[in-house]
């Protein structure tokens, strides 16, 4: 179990990978899985210029 | 046995599905974050070595090019090169391209100088586009309409943008039938296209418009293997436009494809169709 940055609410990652991109069930914020053991997540980087196709 | 890396940014729905094809087929493969890299260019690291092929997905158009280079200079294959990977995330570029292959593609001017680029505007006539050299997902676009719109976008490009704003790309309006096609050419076949509608004038799923199948006709075939021979070939995403007057006109073309939403339109597995382009030229580079 982690903690979202934003508002704290509870993020489980189970069947997640490292790397995903998710959303706080609460707040919505979005979060980037940083690691599975132990859980961890982050506020995910905002877009940057050169990212794309 | 066959091992493949994924060069990642972030995992997106385009990731999973290839690393669940990749699971399917037992093929062993690694994903690599570009965020973790550090390369000693004259050391090369013998991690690399033990992949038969790099498949390049990050997010990142600039650290994936870097990325790109730099295992191409140690001999490690990746997929898209380099070299076509630079092509298509430069608008330029890619038109230059186009043009050199004599691909149809709508009529672009360049300048530098904001009053210069008024002219280039007013020599194609309004409504003209605007759009940055390098970027994605339909950011950044501009349909100027007159003059005043004219002043007012270049004026915030040479204020507020960087110097790559100060290279004012300015292509022709092509009155679209509400929608464009996107093609996917995996080597020397279009396996698959679909329709982008919208109701707004910029057409990319990134902004919402709706994705349906295309019929991949022998002509959309043929054009579209030829404009991605244009920029080197490989796995590649064709943007084209139907012009009313001069028929269909390669837009763009996209190195690091995104297809999450065009699996299901079209009934084609994309990641499937990806994974056996790199597979099978690993195999001729092994019998080689």
């Amino acid at each position: 179990m982690s903690h979202c940055p934003e508002c704290e609410a509870e993020i489980t990652v189970q069947d997640l990978m490292v790397g995903e991109i998710i959303y706080c069930p609460d707040c919505n914020a979005e979060l980037e899985v940083l690691h599975l053991e132990p859980p961890t997540v982050a506020l995910a980087p905002q877009v940057e210029e050169d990212w794309g196709e | 046995m066959v091992r493949l890396a994924i060069l990642t940014s972030r995992i997106r729905v385009e990731e999973k599905l290839l690393i669940e094809a990749l699971r399917q087929r037992a093929i062993a493969f690694d994903i690599i974050d570009d965020g973790e890299l550090l390369f000693d260019l004259s050391n090369p690291d013998g991690r690399w070595r033990e992949y038969d092929a790099v498949l390049y997905r990050s997010v990142s158009q600039s650290r994936g090019l870097a990325v790109l280079h730099i295992l191409e200079h140690w001999g490690v294959p990746v997929y898209n090169p380099a070299a076509v990977t630079e092509t298509c995330n430069d608008k330029l570029l890619t038109t230059l391209a186009l043009l050199r292959a004599g691909i149809p593609t709508p009529r672009t001017l360049l300048a530098f100088e904001p009053q210069v680029t008024v002219r280039a505007m007013e020599m194609l006539g309004y409504p003209v586009v605007l759009k940055p050299t390098t970027g994605s997902w339909g950011r950044l676009l501009a349909r100027i309409n007159d003059r005043d719109a004219a002043e007012a976008v270049l004026e915030h490009q040479e204020t507020l943008g960087s110097y790559q704003h100060h290279i004012h790309y300015v292509q022709e309006h092509i009155t679209k039938p509400q929608r464009d096609i996107r093609a996917f050419v995996v080597g020397e076949r279009t396996i698959c296209a679909i329709y982008r509608t919208s109701e707004h004038w910029v057409t990319n799923t990134a902004r919402g418009a709706v994705a349906s199948n295309c019929p991949v006709t022998p002509e959309l075939d043929n054009l579209c293997v030829r404009a991605a021979q244009a920029v080197g070939g490989g796995i590649l995403a064709i943007d084209v436009f139907e012009d009313p007057q001069r028929g269909l006109l390669v837009n763009e073309i996209n190195a690091t494809m995104e297809f999450r939403n065009s699996i299901a339109p079209t009934g084609v597995d994309i990641p499937n169709l990806m994974l056996d382009y790199v597979l099978s030229n690993v195999r001729e580079e092994v019998v080689r």
